[in-house]
């Protein structure tokens, strides 16, 4: 009986983030807050609870909504990654918003508030969407309104720079969900299925009899690039940094950390349960993946260590670590798909807490972005100095927090793939290196005493205590716990992600 | 053979190249009416596209009438669906692209992105 109604709870969670965003349109910015961050918690506890449910049956379900069979009828499919990706992108999303109310107080006019709670509810809604789907074409729907609804997250302060990186985003992303759209006709015409099961089924007789087989790889072909173009890997990155690097902070944490991952994560369904991981594996677009993700991972650390804008840097920094996402799909085995899903994890949870300390950090020091003039911050702002340090140790990946991880696993990963293994290690270690030049400069910038800076240049400079914004601290503490959590405890998460997997093919 | 299957198929040839024609043009133009244009055409192309798989020659469109319930009579209904949830999400994207174009260009009084940017890095907020 209970089992029976907690298979409801993935489309509830769906239902009440979708309905909840136009409700907010008519709130007020007090009350649009509290709904935002009530129905964030709601879909947490809903997820978690769906989580708990599959784990102890041990097998995935597809839920027929309205109980239509399958040509006609939508599907959820539902399995303990996914519920797992829900309840992680909620607590990072309800971490994020609370860490950056302050600022959004400061920053967003007091009319517009609740507009800014449409957007993120209308997010989540699109994220839980992308990630519980079981049917292409509304996977392209999503997308759709997660892009509408990022753009809306990243203009919500307006200036210039917000107005020209959202226009940027907007035209990249059109151009990947085009080629997404096309991916997917192609798909629809070579095998007239949308949902995923029946697709896999009809590709795998495809590939049996060998016919179609070019169709087929320019189908797959198209679906990858859009999707990789959408979630910034390395040559399509040229919106990131004005995106994240202007943005309130909430946005920029919400950004690099939930709508890149939520693409990826489509992705990730796209090769095991509609094209088949084998097909992927044995075409050549991986290999595709494997150099544009080393190049990405290279460039974005050489780009954020030349960059001296705290929030543009740590931007930069995204584009290398989603560089390594790619890279493990490069890899071509269930192993390195296995560390990019941990590196999703890892990375989601080290840069929000790197955004939200980085907006703490620029308080405390008359709110520049400048690295030379958050001389000191560190000393400033104390809570937020700790927590950008261990943030910046977990991206570097210092054991004990959870880039250790997830570069341990690309390794292992990497070590079973003869051809492959030299240029991944290599590159994990000039990255590596890379991350300690940027990360640990800043680290060095904010804990130098201010001597050197003279006196009237250090007009609104201010202490912020703990107790000043004590929501904040609370937050900061979150995130080094997850952090930790991730780091110290990953054998039954990396267990539970590769059962999942499993569950996938 | 390749080129023969290419004329017998000219209507998705076709639609190939208008989406070539639209992705080139959101990708390289600098005016951004001239890149809300070249999207429309690109998506309209996918819809074209779409429309040309689901059509069977010599049937209806899926709409019943006379009481005729035949599945010989019409055409695959399911494109066509997706043709109309595609326009609805393309429509809304360009009315969100042309009200950030709206509000850039009261802003800087001039449609070219390249300019934008420029102004932008300035720091003319």
């Amino acid at each position: 009986m209970t089992h029976d109604f907690v298979q409801n709870f993935p489309l509830f969670c769906i239902i009440l983030t979708l309905f909840s965003g136009p409700t907010c349109m008519v709130l007020r910015g007090k009350w649009a807050r509290y709904v935002n961050l009530g129905v964030i918690s709601a879909v947490g506890i809903m997820s978690l609870a769906v989580l708990l449910d599959v784990c102890a049956r041990g097998e995935a379900y597809v839920y027929m909504m309205g109980h239509f069979p399958a040509p006609w009828g939508n599907e959820i499919r539902v399995g303990p990654l996914e519920a797992f990706m829900a309840l992680f992108f909620c607590i990072i999303m309800l971490l994020s918003m609370i860490g950056g109310m302050a600022q959004r107080l400061r920053k967003i006019e007091a009319s517009k508030e609740n507009l800014y709670y449409v957007m993120v509810n209308l997010l989540l809604s699109s994220l839980i969407a992308l990630i519980y789907t079981n049917d292409l074409f509304t996977a392209y729907v999503f997308v759709e309104i997660n892009t509408i609804s990022a753009c809306g997250m990243i203009m919500i302060c307006q200036n210039g720079h917000t107005l020209e990186a959202a226009v940027r985003y907007m035209i990249m992303s059109l151009l990947g969900s085009g080629l997404l759209l096309l991916g997917i006709c192609f798909l629809y015409g070579l095998t007239g299925h949308l949902l995923m099961s029946n697709i896999k089924e009809a590709v795998a007789a495809l590939v049996a009899t060998g016919t179609y087989h070019a169709p087929l790889m320019v189908s797959v072909g198209l679906m990858c690039v859009g999707l990789a173009i959408k979630s910034a890997l390395f040559p399509f990155h040229s919106w990131l940094p004005d995106a994240y690097g202007y943005s309130t902070v909430s946005s920029a944490a919400i950004l690099s950390s939930l709508v890149s991952k939520g693409y990826i994560f489509l992705l990730i369904k796209i090769f095991y349960r509609v094209i088949g991981f084998d097909i992927i594996c044995g075409s050549k677009i991986i290999n595709i993946f494997f150099v544009f993700g080393i190049a990405g991972m290279m460039f974005g650390s050489i780009s954020a260590a030349r960059e001296s804008n705290i929030r543009r840097m740590i931007a930069f920094s995204s584009v290398a670590q989603i560089g390594y996402i790619y890279m493990g799909f490069g890899l071509g085995t269930a192993m390195g798909v296995l560390a990019s899903i941990y590196h999703i994890l890892s990375h989601a949870a080290t840069k929000s807490l790197l955004f939200v300390s980085a907006a703490g950090l620029s308080e405390s020091s008359a709110d520049s972005r400048e690295l030379p003039e958050l001389t000191g911050a560190g000393y400033r702002n104390p809570s937020a100095g700790m927590a950008f340090t261990v943030g910046a140790l977990s991206m570097v990946g210092f054991p004990l927090f959870s880039g250790f991880i997830s570069k341990i696993l690309f390794a292992q990963a990497a070590v079973n793939q003869s051809g492959k293994m030299l240029p991944t290690l290599i590159a994990l270690a000039l990255s590596t290196i890379l991350n300690v030049i940027y990360f640990m400069r800043a680290v060095i910038v904010i804990y130098t005493p201010l001597r050197d800076i003279p006196a009237e240049k250090r007009e609104g400079y201010r202490k912020i205590r703990m107790r000043t914004h004590p929501e904040i601290t609370a937050v900061f503490a979150c995130f080094v716990l997850l952090n930790l959590v991730l780091g110290l405890m990953s054998q039954p998460i990396v267990e539970l992600c590769a059962r999942g997997l499993d569950m996938f093919g | 053979m390749g080129v023969g299957n290419l004329f017998a198929n000219y209507q998705e040839a076709i639609a190939m190249i208008m989406f070539a024609i639209g992705f080139s043009n959101l990708l390289l133009q600098k005016n951004l009416i001239k890149k809300i244009i070249g999207f429309n055409i690109m998506d309209s192309s996918v819809y074209l596209f779409l429309a040309l798989k689901g059509y069977i020659a010599g049937h209806q469109a899926a709409i019943v009438v006379d009481g005729v319930q035949s599945v010989d009579a019409y055409i695959n209904p399911i494109p066509s669906g997706l043709v109309l949830t595609g326009i609805v999400v393309s429509v809304s994207v360009t009315a969100l692209m042309l009200s950030l174009t709206i509000r850039l260009y009261s802003r800087y009084h001039t449609l070219d992105l390249d300019q934008i940017t420029t102004e932008v890095k300035k720091g003319g907020f």
